[in-house]
């Protein structure tokens, strides 16, 4: 098999690759492009780990081919921040104790970024149904769904703020 | 040097207050390096064959297709790590479940491994390696194992005087449990079963091992104890351990299931073979059949009651799968089974026994929440038949200071009655329930370990300072360790940073275990921030030219005390460790400890759920922890234990399972199928944190890490034992499971 050349974009920044048509996506991310914060937990879409999102949609990286990202725009947990600057998730997993070993970190984050960029307003239940899909062995999930309520406030304050 | 470790009631300035921990940064920025996120120079992707079979005799294994393959490196098999045991069986073992010899003895016991230059390029030689298996009848079932006629596992073990699976016995208790049986109202005698579970953690075992033909080696791990992993590695390879260093990486969970070696040493032989670094990594299958579950248990538990509520006996007799070599599961079992209680007449009989499933190793407070499970089922239908309150007849019979635990020991100040108080009086056990719903509770112990333990604290010119600890951080353990330099050094936490040693930078530290972390390396920092400051002090003395009996170290600097002394201000630990170029070089704190007398840990657990008649699922609605921590030194990391092991608990307790077909095979090796619990499959935690201090720590720390698994299997098993009425004697209490014993009720009326 010849290996195929990529021409995307991932956090806002144009990329060409090479991979093998076989290699996922989260193969490409970490051991070509060196953005190790995607994570593999399960490489069978099970965990939600390795999440990232392509054209604004929330997937597992593990069950997207690497050669699916010509030409979309892919967002992972290394595009988060602002420069120096946290997301408010990232802030709040930090100050509310949201992540103990925190490998499943970087998923929790993208998919609540996901969550809160279609609804910046969720109830509980739907921040329990949105994080779904991502597993989490060591907090029990109570500290991680507080972060991203006090997050979703922040975000819903910086959004008014913007307006004014 | 020997340092008094009593508890001293001291004022807290920091300690027990919650700053952000300082690899926050890191890990929500995707920054931090676990185990699989390093990569070297030139290195080969390994991957492990593994046996097909539950149990088989390899007659032959034929790599030479393999080894012909175009960008193949290095096969190794058995043959590549002959045996340099010298007798000693534990390491035997070891290294022969890190690669099968004679016989496979498990469905995924590795068999060979490969090195090659690419992942595809690996999996395609594991195809053409070709294995002669003979397959030999098998046993998974701990039950199936201990009868007479059952397929033996390991032929040398004998028990009876002939060869058997029942590995180890033992035996523990006081009193005369027969005559206490005779004076008992009402004996309660009940059969429970649990199925086995994994740690489940989300990071699959990586490492990248680096080996030259000069026998020196490093290796790059995400493991709970990396000075363990080196000696045994260096050991079974015969590389002196001085010469193999080992750096633990950020950890993605281990709740026991990271303190042994798997697939290190065959990546670091698989290195050496091909004088390349080596990485290898884990599939999720892999970890699931390959790595060190928990054991399934069968057990027998009797209680005997008067009508007062006084037990007047108890008996317990465990039966704990080890896998295929002998392990202390059973035996830690029989030892928590009675721990909770004062009882006169009490005896555990345990049982470990050999099958044909992975290697079992710890995992949270490893062997306690099967027997809890029983013993706290039982309890409840004592409570019952007597006709008294759960919560009021556990108070009558809980330990106390002075009580003698069931294994031995005479308990100092602990915690079980008052987390019984709490729960008496918690909001939660007054709230009401509705229709389907039921509500338990269930208590646990835990010993706690200590342990040698090795820490350096150096100051910097500028004043800041480097925690350097060798227990590694499995959830926030730096924050706590750099409060605690920073209490005892009188300086802003920030001021602190700390990190985990490799093994070439401290003296050895036993795996982070048994909840030893903060217990353990938390009195090494204090002892090691002393002896800094002892040196502080001297310099001080020296500047100023007096006595260091007249200096007294406060609020982060050395005062001279007395009156003679007055014209001089304070010198802060920032302008002594500027002056110390000229006053004798760097300053630097240093301890190594064997800690002993780690406080023993309770805790008492509430819980609420429905059940779907129907469907016979359970869904829990509401969840309460109870827990003595001693000092809780941060208490969002405190709160996070407590929460995360009642989550491992319910998953236990209502899914999780390791399923076996008649051929001996798992059949669930994947996150999909076995399945554990998800965000929306939990309500909130809450948290009632007991300090009650552990008098052999300066602080009154006791381990806080495993005790909060133990209670939820019987906490959930009296909640939807009430709230179906029937009850539930085997976990986990899976939908089937839970409809079927509906639907036997209803049968029997
Ligand atoms: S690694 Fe992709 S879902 Fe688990
Ligand atoms: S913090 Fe460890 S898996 Fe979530």
């Amino acid at each position: 098999m010849s290996a195929v050349q990529v021409s995307t974009t991932v956090n806002g920044d144009a990329i060409d690759f090479v991979c093998q048509p076989t290699e996922t996506l989260l193969d490409v991310l970490r051991n070509r492009l060196g953005l190790i914060g995607s994570k593999e937990g399960c490489g069978t879409g099970d965990c939600g780990a390795c999440s990232v999102t392509v054209d604004g949609q929330l997937v597992c990286s593990c069950l997207v081919l690497g050669a699916e990202a010509e030409g979309r725009k892919i967002g992972t947990v290394e595009g988060l921040a602002d420069g120096d600057k946290l997301h408010p998730l990232q802030k709040q997993f930090i100050d509310n104790a949201a992540l103990q070993c925190g490998v499943c970190t970087p998923g929790f984050l993208v998919a609540a970024k996901a969550l809160l960029d279609r609804n910046p307003n969720p109830t509980e239940q739907e921040i329990r149904y949105a994080l779904a899909g991502n597993l989490c062995r060591c907090t029990g999930y109570d500290k991680i769904v507080r972060a991203v309520n006090a997050a979703a406030r922040d975000v819903r304050k910086q959004q008014a703020r913007k307006k004014r | 040097m020997a340092h008094d470790t009593s508890y001293t009631d001291q004022d807290f300035k920091i300690v027990g207050s919650r700053p952000p921990r300082p690899d926050g940064i890191d890990k929500v920025t995707g920054r931090a390096r676990y185990g699989a996120d390093v990569s070297a120079p030139g290195q080969l992707v390994g991957r492990v064959l593994r046996s097909p079979h539950a149990h088989a005799k390899i007659r032959k294994i034929d790599t030479s297709r393999a080894q012909k393959l175009k960008g193949v490196k290095a096969v190794i098999t058995s043959k590549d790590l002959p045996d340099l045991t010298e007798g000693n069986r534990g390491n035997y073992d070891i290294l022969e479940n890190c690669m099968a010899r004679e016989h496979a003895l498990y469905d995924g016991h590795a068999v060979a491994a490969v090195a090659a230059v690419d992942e595809q390029t690996a999996r395609k030689a594991l195809k053409l390696i070709k294995v002669d298996y003979k397959v030999l009848p098998h046993v998974t079932d701990v039950d199936a194992a201990m009868q007479d006629d059952a397929p033996v596992v390991q032929p040398h073990i004998q028990h009876d005087g002939k060869p058997s699976n029942i590995c180890n016995v033992s035996q523990f208790g006081h009193g005369d449990v027969e005559a206490g049986f005779a004076q008992a109202d009402v004996i309660v005698e009940k059969t429970y079963k649990t199925e086995q579970t994994h740690q489940g953690y989300i990071e699959p075992h990586a490492c990248l091992a680096s080996v030259g033909p000069d026998g020196q080696g490093e290796l790059w791990v995400t493991t709970q104890g990396h000075f363990t992993v080196r000696n045994l590695c260096a050991s079974l390879l015969g590389m002196d351990i001085a010469k193999l260093k080992v750096t633990s990486s950020e950890i993605g969970g281990g709740f026991g299931g990271k303190t042994h070696i798997w697939t290190e040493p065959l990546a670091l032989a698989l290195s050496r073979k091909a004088n390349l670094p080596v990485k290898l990594v884990m599939s999720r299958e892999d970890v699931f059949k390959g790595s060190g579950p928990t054991c399934s248990t069968s057990m027998d538990i009797k209680i005997g009651a008067k009508k007062d509520g006084t037990v007047t006996a108890a008996s317990a007799t465990l039966r704990y799968h080890a896998g295929p070599h002998p392990g202390p599961w059973g035996m830690l079992g029989g030892m928590t089974a009675w721990a909770c209680y004062d009882f006169e007449n009490v005896q555990s009989i345990a049982y470990d026994v050999l099958v044909n499933r992975p290697k079992v190793a710890a995992y949270r407070a490893p062997s306690a929440p099967m027997a809890a499970f029983g013993v706290e089922s039982t309890m409840d239908l004592v409570a019952e038949a007597i006709g008294m309150d759960p919560v009021d007849f556990r108070i009558k019979n809980a330990a106390k200071e002075g009580t003698r635990a069931s294994y031995g020991p005479t308990y100092g100040p602990i915690g079980i009655g008052p987390t019984l108080e709490a729960v008496k009086n918690h909001p939660h056990m007054r709230a009401r329930l509705g229709k389907n719903q039921g509500r338990g509770m269930a208590c646990g112990f835990w010993f706690n370990f200590g342990g040698q333990t090795c820490t350096d604290l150096n100051i910097g010119v500028d004043g800041s300072v480097n925690l350097t600890v060798g227990t590694v951080d499995v959830g926030g353990a730096r924050a706590s360790m750099s409060l605690i330099a920073a209490e005892e050094l009188g300086i802003p936490y920030d001021q602190v940073k700390c990190n985990v040693g490799d093994t070439a930078s401290l003296g050895h530290n036993d795996t982070t275990e048994g909840s030893r972390g903060t217990f353990s390396s938390g009195m090494a920092t204090i002892f090691a921030a002393r002896n800094a400051i002892e040196e502080m002090k001297a310099r001080a003395a020296k500047t100023w030219e007096i006595d260091i009996e007249d200096i007294e170290w406060r609020d982060g600097a050395a005062h001279a005390m007395g009156m003679q002394h007055s014209n001089l201000a304070p010198l802060s630990l920032a302008e002594i460790a500027g002056a110390s170029p000229g006053t004798g070089g760097p300053i630097a704190g240093h301890n190594e400890v064997v800690a002993d007398g780690a406080g023993v840990s309770f805790a008492s657990h509430i819980c609420d759920v429905e059940v779907d008649p129907e469907t016979g699922a359970t869904r829990v609605i509401r969840y309460t922890v109870v827990q003595d921590a001693g000092k809780a030194i941060h208490p969002d990391y405190v709160e996070g234990q407590f929460q995360g092991g009642a989550a491992q608990g319910i998953g236990w307790a209502l899914n999780e399972e390791y399923v076996y077909g008649e051929d001996g095979c798992l059949q669930n090796p994947s996150f999909l199928d076995y399945r554990i619990p998800v965000c929306s499959d939990l309500p909130f935690i809450d948290t009632e944190i007991l300090e009650i201090p552990n008098p052999n720590h300066p602080y009154g720390i006791r381990g806080v890490g495993e005790t909060s698994i133990v209670p939820p299997l019987a906490a959930i098993g009296n909640a939807v034992s009430s709230a179906v009425g029937v009850r539930l004697d085997h976990t986990p209490m899976s939908p089937p499971r839970v409809l079927k014993a509906i639907k036997e009720k209803q049968a029997g009326g």
